[in-house]
């Protein structure tokens, strides 16, 4: 026992010598980045490695909160019609470096029309500058219809011009594809034949700088000490790159690395229980639902939706599902979104008034199809054996289930068909952290046939969201987002299953760490005891 | 000699055929839309759909698409990956040089200790070493390797703390990559301590991919030999009173050695294909993994060229293979 304790305290010495003196941070990420320039890609592993440490939007989020606060942009005003938002830019913003490029200027207008309209424009010269360049995220928000202009006013002014009023504006603007890239490096390698290495060697004015990637393998990083906000108490940041989560456990344990993410469930009670690592655990942005197709009989009937979501057993679905990493849904928003109705009451689970209510309603026989994705997500770790605790819970109020799966693009793709046989189990991540994103875009009437997968058309619910998306009034959004969560509550289009709980650990000498609602890692502002 | 080996390439133009009819339609035949698993659950209008099956070229016909393939691979463009945006080329010239690095250490580890083994046990036959050296190598053959790769990081990582858990080289060491290959790299840095390091991390992955490889060879290295010392001329030997080691080690290995040979080259191949999970456990920057994630994103430029390239490796080894079994034994190189 003393030779294993010395031989591994002498290998932590080793392996973390370095990291003493020089202040290394390692981060035991899952995967590579698909690449450097966010706008072009969707993986919370490519943000990690870009848009959350090399990059700035003009608006960013508060660190471990979805509170909105000035970035680029020092301050900025929306016009009453709210068609137009004026931002003023921050002065002496550095960009990086590197063996390729040395910026002459500082961040401007010029910096943040380009980042847009190479979005935005198709004839834009780097609208395709690497093959097959989608801008799946500034499309997936509707960006292209929103934005109307985006206007230099000055050097240190952007205006933004709407088509039409869009509340979440600001919340969209602190997304990952609204990071600010340098126009004057573009320009540059475009001059050298290059224009890659925008995606490749990025340049930007974030809290660190890149410095190499080695596929699959590392990532490194230096603190960038021109930093606007103050350099990073760190000095180097690395990722280490470990796709399976028992090896991501073992190189903590033999301190490989210092921060990783999505520990494997069973692996939860030995790092709460280990010396050397604390185990940080935070409700995390997202819900699991199944959703009914509320346009197909029994189903357009509130009350049988009403009848079965009392039917279904949440906790025995936490416990065989979520394994104690979740908690039970009952609103259509996460409680860490702002608006969210803390007192709203939840179907209580009573399978003898469900099978009564059925009756009275006069079903009898319902045989209902239960769709089960096939694949894991955070707000459904397995939706199979979800479907299955259902299919039993249903079972005791006369309902029969079939439990039915498609590959996951072709479960998308049929989920979304008006006259879809069954429930579909499905789930969101918040983008942006506004009750829009989960109430419009899941339950709005523009999105039947499409991401709205109850098919659910309802115009009490529809007026209030309306109302909120066109004024930009926090506390007037907020009662508009609590009635329409009691409409929701009331219509059941959905049973809310759950929210998971993101856990995350940590070794101990990593201090100021927070847990990023959005799922993310953001490593400035962390420190590492000497 | 020239007209074996000719005889042998012409043989390869219909394999590689058949790699690229394969490659190309397979990953078509799979269910799942790559453009509709890139939106995931945010979706995509009608138009976008169209738009960006025209921008990829998906909305072309199927044949049209497999041609302008076989055009691609003629001028040397294989494509560029839907996911990265990086040619595919590219992509696996950086990964590749991590498989065969690791790939090469089993291999040779695995013959190092396979042919010995075996010769040892055929030598020894039905005595208590044979039948423990018999049983490992079926232990070995049939030990499910990602609980194995665990198993060893547990005991020597994590309890002895001998061995690093992953990676290829500790992050205190940084160096822009010459070949690609870490344990040279790490030599050329010049940088103290670092191809210590890259030896360190070899370790335990060479064990872990060698293990069916060496159990395979020394079974196959045992009862080649056992078939080569019932032979007339081993008797004769004997009786001619020649040393056992001659007998063993020149005479009758040198005949094992052929059927021997053959295995090792098909376990090349097998390891370059079936070092997927070796590398997924230690986090091994290698091709197995790149493959893996492109199935499932329908990554089919990747899948398609990636497959071209390995089953192209895969093919040139094996031909190495029947040329060097050509020269072990010219019979083989005379038949018609």
């Amino acid at each position: 026992m003393k030779l294993k304790t010395l031989l591994t305290t002498t290998a932590m010495v080793v392996c973390l010598a370095g990291a003493a003196q020089a202040k290394t941070l390692v981060f035991c990420s899952e995967a590579s980045p698909e690449g450097f320039d966010p706008a072009l890609y969707t993986a919370g592993t490519t943000f990690d490695a870009s848009s959350r440490t090399i990059y700035n939007k003009l608006v960013e989020f508060e660190r471990g909160s979805t509170t909105i606060r000035p970035a680029l942009a020092e301050s900025w005003s929306v016009s009453d019609d709210g068609l137009e938002y004026t931002f003023s830019l921050r002065s002496g913003v550095k960009f990086h470096s590197n063996d390729m490029f040395t910026p002459t200027r500082d961040m401007n207008a010029d910096d943040v029309v380009f980042s847009f309209e190479r979005q935005r424009l198709t004839d834009n010269p780097f609208h395709e500058y690497v093959p097959g360049a989608a801008w799946e995220y500034f499309n997936g928000m509707s960006m292209p219809a929103l934005i109307k202009e985006i206007q230099k006013v000055d050097d240190m002014t952007v205006k933004f011009v709407l088509n039409r009023p869009e509340a979440p504006m600001i919340a969209n603007l602190a997304m990952d594809f609204a990071s600010i890239l340098s126009k004057e490096y573009a320009d540059a390698m475009e001059a050298a034949g290059t224009p890659q290495a925008l995606n490749q060697s990025p340049i930007g004015t974030g809290p660190f700088q890149f410095q190499a990637f080695q596929k699959d393998a590392v990532i490194r990083y230096t603190t960038h000490q021109d930093y606007w906000d103050g350099a990073a108490p760190i000095d180097n940041l690395v990722f280490a790159i470990t796709p399976d989560s028992s090896v991501r456990f073992e190189k903590m344990k033999a301190g490989e690395c210092h921060v990783t993410l999505n520990p494997n469930p069973a692996d939860l009670q030995a790092m709460k229980d280990h010396p050397d690592i604390n185990l940080m655990q935070q409700e995390g942005l997202n819900v699991g639902y199944l959703a009914y197709n509320t346009q197909v009989a029994p189903y357009d009937n509130p009350r049988v939706r009403k009848a079965l979501n009392m039917a279904i057993n949440k906790q025995a679905i936490l416990d065989a599902v979520y394994q104690d990493a979740g908690k039970i849904a009952s609103n259509p928003i996460p409680p860490t979104i702002w608006s969210y109705k803390a007192d709203l009451e939840d179907d209580a689970y009573d399978p003898a008034a469900a099978r009564a209510m059925l009756a009275e309603e006069g079903v009898e026989n319902l045989q209902l199809k239960i769709w089960a994705m096939p694949v894991q997500r955070p707000y459904n770790p397995n939706a199979r054996r979800m479907a299955e605790v259902m299919q039993a819970d249903f079972a005791e109020v006369g309902v029969e289930v079939e439990i039915v799966s498609f590959e996951w693009g072709e479960y998308l793709a049929r989920s979304k068909e008006l006259d879809r046989d069954g429930a579909v189990l499905l789930g969101w991540t918040g983008d942006n952290g506004d009750p829009d994103n989960f109430l419009a875009v899941l339950l709005g009437c523009d999105g039947v046939g499409g991401s709205n997968r109850a098919q659910w058309c309802h115009e009490p619910f529809e007026d209030l969201i309306q109302k909120a998306k066109v004024t930009s009034d926090v506390a007037e959004r907020t009662a508009l987002y609590e009635q329409a969560q009691v409409v929701f509550k009331e219509q059941a289009p959905w049973a809310t299953i759950a929210h998971s709980i993101v856990s995350q650990p940590l070794r101990k000498e990593v201090q100021n760490w927070k847990i990023d609602p959005f799922g993310g890692n953001i490593f400035y502002g962390v420190d590492l005891a000497e | 000699m020239l007209l074996f080996v000719a005889r042998r390439i012409g043989l390869l133009i219909p394999t590689f055929i058949g790699v690229t009819l394969v490659s190309f339609f397979f990953i078509r035949l799979l269910p799942g839309d790559p453009i509709l698993l890139l939106a995931g659950e945010r979706g995509m209008t009608d138009e976008r759909y169209a738009a960006l099956l025209e921008q990829f070229g998906f909305s072309r016909p199927i044949l049209v698409q497999y041609w302008d393939y076989l055009v691609g691979i003629f001028q040397g463009d294989l494509g560029t990956s839907f996911v990265t945006k990086k040619p595919v080329l590219t992509e696996f010239f950086t990964l590749f040089p991590a498989t065969v690095e690791l790939s090469l250490c089993a291999i040779i580890l695995a013959t190092a200790a396979g042919i010995p083994a075996g010769v040892f046990a055929a030598i020894n036959r039905g005595k208590a070493y044979d039948q423990a050296l018999m049983s490992s190598a079926l232990v070995g053959y049939s030990m499910p390797i990602f609980w194995w790769a665990l198993l060893l990081i547990i005991v020597f990582s994590g309890w002895l703390g001998w061995t690093p858990v992953s990676g290829r080289i500790s992050f205190l060491y940084f160096f822009e990559p010459v070949t690609g290959f870490m344990l040279i790299d790490s030599w050329l840095s010049g940088q103290e301590g670092a191809f210590r390091s890259a030896v360190r991390h070899l370790i335990l992955p060479t064990i872990v991919l060698a293990t069916i490889p060496l159990a395979v060879i020394a079974r196959q290295t045992r009862s080649a030999m056992l078939e080569v010392l019932g032979e007339d001329y081993v008797r004769t030997a004997r009786a001619k009173g020649l040393s056992p080691f001659r007998i063993n080690g020149l005479h009758a290995l040198r005949n094992a050695l052929i059927p021997v040979t053959t295995t090792i080259g098909l376990q090349v191949g097998v390891l370059i294909a079936g070092a997927i999970l070796t590398e997924t456990i230690f986090s091994w920057p290698g091709i197995g993994k790149w493959m893996v994630d492109s199935i499932f994103r329908r990554d089919y430029q990747v899948v398609q060229s990636g497959l071209l390239l390995i089953a192209g490796f895969v093919m040139v080894v094996n031909l190495v293979v029947d040329v060097m079994y050509g020269l072990i034994n010219p019979r083989i190189r005379h038949q018609r």
